[in-house]
């Protein structure tokens, strides 16, 4: 005697929100109930292995079926095929979109294509996370990106209305989207250390301050496509003008001597800083001006650990000297008389201090 | 009464990609109605449609209203090519020819394909205008209430009742004709689909003249059913009963007239298909047998009709002086049958047993123009039948009373059980209501209307065969059965003690494969062996848990190739007006073996533990003391022996009982014992398949309803009648324990009105010709049992809520544990129960406030979405509306917690689904659960668009399931039916009243026995 058929279909749709997770981890029918059984379910409503597999078989088809409308969730609320109550509704869409972020961290910048998809499989063994799972993970990223690549608006709120994910979720999603869009260098050897979440906050930084809606004010940005995707190029350009910092040896020393009058006695590596100052400045005015290249715009994370984060953890700085350094550094460009760029100075340094600061593991 | 018919389509969405070039969709829509055909423009490039077209306007005959329902036929427009169909919508405009029920009907349709299932949404508007036209020959019956609730509708009330209204179509079925070999599967299946709508409308259509003929306004407790007779052709067939209803609003009770015989209009069948009955064979057998279900009533003293009440003991005369009222009322009717199950209060006078005919017959394609009502032949021969057997337990009516089938190729089985029954003769005559009030409490007066209907019908000594008679527990005064089975719900003013639960009898039979004559032969004759068997293992299953009645019971015996499967199912209680029941003693088969001696003491210690366990499981505790007071006239009725309670009938079985009782049968009755023993128990967990379960009135508004379906195959090697039975015992503990795991985030609860069905499907369906399927389905409801009948439900209040059952059930039958004490008075009972209804509203009013995140409950979504989503569909350029409303589901005829404003009609829905690809849609279990998913959706759809927000008395009567996976394909034929309700949610001061009675009732009726 076999089962060949075993159904059970609610008015209401039953889900198990802890099955759900087993089936979003990507496990077969029958790890899932192995985790179920090793969980305790059994001394439930004492369940036999057999009750334990037809539910799990049933949850798991529900969830096959619901995928294909969690792939939109704004369809989810007026479909009519199931009827889930809305916070079930809520909590299968936050947790479809849910990714891992050490997968996540993987796939940062990395072109969302077929090729990349390819290599899933490198990407589960490397990470412990099954391929199925992966692959979720992947769609969902490229779902996303294909949706608010083309849309106005900004981009974390344009996120949540097509996919009705909470702000986390949305800003999580922005980052990836945005990485993926500029393409990113993130996988070499030396950032390795960085884990996702840092990436996630320096992609926030970026999209708050650099990008062309970041200056809405100014602009009617409903008219502006892709103003959270795009770094302002007007902006970038601007930068090269920041040169005269590095250019101009008499700015340069003026610079130098503010910094270090602000310093002296602050920090213990006062001296090392000292000798270093002018490489570094050096670095950070370079690593500015050059953002108009794309190549290094996508090389932005690379060279601040080369350039600056390396040489100064090489020295034992602790972050908050780095924290008085960038401050002061960004502060005392306001003091020389000279310079004129203090709005794109600003703008400049706000947003590579943060990123400096969170990437800076000591 | 001719009448307008107006359609307009607004809009689609969610459509599918029909243009891969695009990926996008050039829409039209086909209106059609009878012959006339309307189309909307095409709305090019979009998966969001928006026609709003013109109002298409069908002017068109009533007879066509009631038979077409409204297509509606969505396209893509294909510029070179033929245009692909994407889906259909059929619309039955029934509910719209009543001027009471819904005025239109507008909602977001699924639009469905035979092939592909649900593909997008289309947002329809309908109207009927009808004109007056008071032709007297019409043939149309538009106006004619139909509900599927088998019991008066919440919202009205019966001003008479007046019978059995029957009727059947028959049709050749398009699957079989030869047109299919040429046609596609889609063409074949809708041709299907829209037939038997078409007949469905028809027989609603002649079922509703007949009801006017009678004048009678309405039909309760419609039941429909198709037998899928294969190459023999179609027949639609339903049965009701016809009562005109007034709303409780209005005040008008319509004069009606003496009852007619359901005459026999002959039918315009434009397709011939007859058969001629090669086998007639009806069981004396079985009727015999049923006396075993024997538990009649016994019209104790009345004052009848209020002709002066001569209440006293001397039942006799007045007996029978009612008895000659009641019969010259209802022996007008050739039948008198009710489909119902629950009655008005005083309806029900005395409850006789169950009674229950079947018929073996060949199905025969002879077409014979000159015969065309066999079925009805059939049918009248089987309800005669029914009507003897009632005549016999000294009734004259039979209530809660149901027909079925099942076919295996050309062998079809027919049968028809109900509850033989004595009614109160005032419901049966003209304008009897407006005197209802005031007799109705002198009644009550005279017989307590808890015990009232378990009193033997006949007379004790006379009676029909020989039964166990004590006087009642109750009243003192009139003899009762020991144990009562009927098919009707528990009477509401019934007393009972503890609570109740389900009792299954399962058995399967093998029989050699064998053609024609020969196999129907040999089915008629393990017929009655089946049935004993059922009856058998039903009376100890009850006997184990101590209870003494059975309700709801239904038996099924479905026909398979080389097998039979019969099963059971019935709600067991214990009703206090009733003598406890025995218990159950194993009988050696050689009494010298030592060794077995042993077993069977052991086995006989097991019995006694178990018996002892459900009593606390159960919590029957009856009164102990009672015993003496009554004294017992038959001495050893503590004990019935084993076998005893079936013995004595009638020659026939005694024979047949002997031979049972000795040797083999012992074994296999020893086997199903053990059987129940071992019955699977689940703490917070009761299942009941009548309505309400007994012995539980603390329901709260959470419900959910579910469908399971199963299928096994069988190997050929189990085939011994014993090796089947166990399979099939296990299959459906299994299913039990499956369904209590399901639902287990909801204890505690309740599983109400489960209804099992079993089904052997052709073996030729699958390709192995050793195996076999075995198709359980279960249509089922389930209740969280909380004493708050408050909206929402969480964590905390559930387990409060535990506790608090935990502590009323005691101090429910606190009168009982206490018989000494006097009396306790109804007043300190309900004051102890609004006081702890006080407490507990006050509970669960902090423990609301506290809670922040509640579970699943389907209220919390009623209301609007969240402020998140809102504002995003106001800025979204889609054309979506509200989200989708909620539509509740329930096989119960009410909703706890709710009032039911209005009905809207009757929800009857035929859909058939296949599929081609079965692999690549998940396997059979896959295909099975999206089409299930979508029938429910499609039935929500047309309430919605009715404006209901509920389906009450919900039953999915057909689900045939076929495959061939060699071929990757696969069919499914479901058929649903309900009644589209309009409910409202009782504040909770509402609420309580029902409570309290309720609570009442069950303290009067311990307390009678005081």
């Amino acid at each position: 005697m076999s089962m060949v058929l075993d159904v059970f279909v609610g008015n209401t749709t039953i889900m198990d929100m802890d099955i759900y997770q087993l089936w979003l981890d990507g496990l077969t029918v029958r790890e899932a109930v192995k985790a179920r059984m090793d969980q305790g379910a059994l001394l439930e409503c004492e369940a036999n292995a057999e009750v334990l597999m037809s539910d799990t078989m049933d949850q798991f088809r529900t969830f096959q079926l619901c995928e294909r409308l969690l792939h939109s969730p704004t369809k989810l609320a007026n479909q009519l095929l199931f009827q889930i109550p809305s916070q079930h509704q809520r909590m299968l869409i936050e947790k479809y979109y849910e990714f891992d972020s050490v997968f996540a961290r993987e796939v940062l910048g990395k072109k969302l294509s077929k090729g990349t998809k390819k290599d899933l499989d490198d990407i589960s063994s490397k990470t412990g996370i099954t391929l199925k799972s992966c692959r979720r993970q992947f769609d969902n990223f490229k779902r996303v990106f294909k949706v608010v690549e083309d849309l106005k608006g900004p981009l974390v709120e344009n996120i949540q209305h097509h996919f009705l994910l909470t702000d986390t979720q949305a800003r999580d999603y922005a980052a990836i989207v945005f990485f993926a869009n500029s393409r990113f260098e993130t996988g070499k050897r030396k950032l390795q250390y960085l884990s996702f979440q840092d990436f996630a906050y320096c992609a926030s930084q970026l999209i708050q301050y650099w990008t062309t809606g970041a200056v809405g004010e100014l602009h009617l940005y409903s008219m502006v496509e892709d103003m959270d995707v795009d770094l302002e190029k007007e902006f970038l350009h601007e930068l090269k003008d920041l040169k005269v910092l590095v250019n101009d040896k008499n700015m340069l020393d003026q610079h130098k001597v503010l910094v270090c009058a602000a310093l002296r006695g602050k920090i213990k590596v006062y001296r090392l800083m000292e000798a270093n100052f002018k490489n570094l400045s050096r670095a950070l005015i370079n690593l500015a001006s050059k953002l108009t290249h794309t190549k290094d715009v996508r090389d932005l994370f690379i060279d601040l650990v080369e350039k600056v984060i390396e040489p100064c953890r090489c020295d034992r700085w602790t972050l908050g000297e780095v924290t008085l350094f960038l401050t002061q550094y960004t502060n005392a460009a306001h003091g020389l008389g000279t310079f004129s760029r203090q709005v794109v100075w600003d703008r400049y340094m706000g947003v590579i201090r943060s990123c400096i600061l969170r990437m800076y593991h000591e | 009464m001719p009448g307008k018919l107006k359609a307009k389509i607004v809009a689609g969405r969610h459509l599918p990609v029909m243009d891969r070039a695009s990926d996008l969709t050039d829409a039209f829509v086909e209106v059609k109605f009878g012959n006339t055909t309307f189309k909307t423009d095409v709305f090019p490039k979009s998966l969001n449609p928006q026609w709003n077209s013109e109002w298409f306007k069908f002017e068109v005959d009533d007879e066509d209203l009631q038979d077409e329902p409204l297509q509606i036929t969505v396209l893509d427009h294909d510029t070179y090519s033929a245009n692909d169909a994407i889906g259909k919508v059929y619309i039955d405009i029934d509910p719209l020819l009543c001027s009471e029920a819904a005025t239109r009907i507008c909602g977001w349709f699924p639009i469905y394909d035979t092939i592909h299932g649900i593909r997008g949404e289309i947002n329809v508007l309908v109207k009927v205008d009808l004109f007056n036209d008071l032709n007297s020959f019409r043939q149309s019956s538009c106006g004619v209430k139909f509900f599927c609730t088998t019991s008066i509708p919440r919202c009205y009330r019966a001003a008479l009742v007046h019978g059995f209204v029957e009727e059947l179509v028959v049709n050749e079925d398009p699957e079989y004709q030869w047109i299919d070999r040429i046609r596609t599967p889609r063409a074949s299946n809708e041709a299907r689909q829209r037939l038997i709508s078409l007949m469905s409308g028809e027989l609603q259509r002649k079922i509703g003249l007949k009801v006017l003929e009678m004048g009678g306004n309405a039909v309760v407790g419609y039941l429909q059913c198709f037998d899928l007779e294969g190459e023999s052709g179609l027949v639609v067939r339903a049965i009701g009963t016809a009562s005109p209803n007034t709303n409780t609003h209005s005040n008008t009770a319509p004069a009606s007239n003496a009852c007619n015989s359901p005459s026999k209009d002959s039918k315009e069948a434009t397709w011939a298909m007859f058969k001629q009955p090669v086998l007639d064979i009806s069981f004396p057998l079985i009727g015999v047998l049923n006396n075993q279900f024997r538990h009649f009533l016994f019209l104790s003293v009345l004052s009848g009709m209020g002709s002066g009440g001569s209440a006293g003991k001397e039942a006799g005369p007045l007996k029978t002086l009612l008895r000659q009222h009641t019969q010259s009322a209802l022996e007008q009717r050739e039948f008198p049958f009710f489909t119902l199950t629950c009655f008005p209060p005083g309806f029900l006078v005395h409850v006789g047993g169950v009674v229950s005919a079947r018929s073996v017959k060949l199905l025969d394609r002879i077409h014979n123009p000159d015969e065309p009502e066999t079925r009805d032949a059939w049918w009248e021969e089987i309800r005669q039948e029914i009507k003897s057997h009632a005549k016999a337990l000294g009734c004259h009516a039979v209530v809660g009373y149901s027909e079925s089938t099942s076919i295996c190729e050309e062998v079809c089985i027919l049968s028809a059980s109900g509850t033989a029954a004595m009614l109160n003769p005032r419901f049966m005559r003209e304008g009897c209501l407006d005197a209802g009030g005031s007799d109705h409490r002198l009644f009550e007066d005279a017989s307590p209307p808890s015990c009232g209907f378990c009193h033997i019908p006949y007379d004790e000594f006379n009676m029909p065969f020989p039964a166990q008679l004590t006087y009642c527990y109750r009243c003192r005064r009139q003899k009762v059965p020991d144990v009562l089975f009927t098919t009707i719900d528990l009477p509401a003013e019934a007393a009972v003690t503890g609570k109740g639960c389900l009792i299954q009898a399962r058995l399967c039979r093998t029989k050699k494969k064998a053609q024609g004559e020969v196999n129907a032969t040999a089915i008629s004759n393990l017929l009655p062996f089946m049935e004993y068997e059922l009856h058998t293992q039903l009376m100890n299953k009850l006997k184990l848990r101590s209870m003494n009645a059975l309700f709801g019971l239904r038996i099924q015996i479905s026909v398979g190739e080389n097998m039979l499967l019969g099963l059971a199912s019935a709600t067991g209680v214990y009703l206090s007006a009733l003598p406890a029941p025995g218990g159950i003693q194993v009988a050696g088969k050689t009494p010298s073996d030592l060794n077995y001696d042993q077993h069977i003491a052991t086995m006989q210690k097991r019995i006694n533990d178990t018996i002892t366990k459900n009593k606390e499981l159960y919590n029957i505790h009856p009164p102990e003391s009672t015993e003496e007071l009554v004294g017992s006239p038959i001495p050893d009725r503590q004990r019935s022996r084993l076998f005893r309670s079936t013995s004595e009938s009638s020659d026939e079985l005694l024979e047949l009982d002997l031979s049972h009782g000795k040797k083999d049968a012992f074994v296999l009755e020893r086997g199903s014992v053990t059987m129940s023993i071992n019955m699977f128990v689940s703490s917070g967990f009761y299942s009941c398949n009548t309505e309400v379960m007994p012995g539980i009135y603390n329901w709260t508004s959470g419900l959910q309803m579910f469908t399971s379906v199963r299928v096994y195959r069988l190997s050929n090697a189990n085939l011994t009648n014993q090796g089947l039975n166990k399979i099939f015992t296990e299959l459906c503990e299994n299913l039990l324990k499956s369904l209590y795991f399901k639902l287990r985030s909801m204890i505690p609860c309740c599983l109400c009105h489960v209804n099992f069905t079993v089904a052997v499907p052709e073996e030729e369906l699958i390709q192995m010709g050793a195996v076999r399927l075995n198709c359980v389905c279960v249509c089922g409801c389930v209740f969280v049992c909380l004493f708050v009948s408050g909206s929402g439900e969480n964590e905390d209040q559930l387990q409060f809520s535990m506790e608090l059952c935990a502590d009323s059930t005691p101090s429910n039958n606190q009168p009982t544990s206490k018989p000494s004490a006097p009396s306790v008075d109804y007043g300190s009972f309900a004051d102890r129960c609004s006081t702890w209804l006080e407490l507990l509203r006050l509970k669960a009013h902090t423990i609301r406030r506290g809670s922040v995140k509640t579970i699943s409950s389907a209220e919390r979504c009623s209301p609007l979405p969240e402020g998140r989503s809102r504002s995003l569909r106001s800025t979204r350029s889609m054309p979506c509306g509200a989200p989708v409303a909620v539509v509740k589901m329930t096989p119960l005829s009410f909703l706890p917690g709710t009032r039911i404003v209005k009905y809207l009609g009757i929800i009857n829905m035929f859909f058939i689904r296949e599929t081609t690809s079965l692999r690549e849609e998940g396997g059979v279990s896959g295909f099975l659960h999206c089409f299930i998913a979508e029938v429910f959706a499609m039935v929500r759809a047309h309430v919605a668009a009715l404006g209901g927000n509920a389906v009450v008395s919900y039953s999915m009567k057909e689900c045939v399931f076929m495959e061939n996976p060699n071929k990757n394909q696969a069919q499914c034929l479901i058929n649903v039916s309900g009644d589209a309700v309009i409910f409202v949610r009782e504040s909770e001061q509402e609420a309580t009243p029902p409570l309290m009675s309720s609570g009442q009732i069950s303290s009067t009726g311990a307390d009678g026995t005081t």
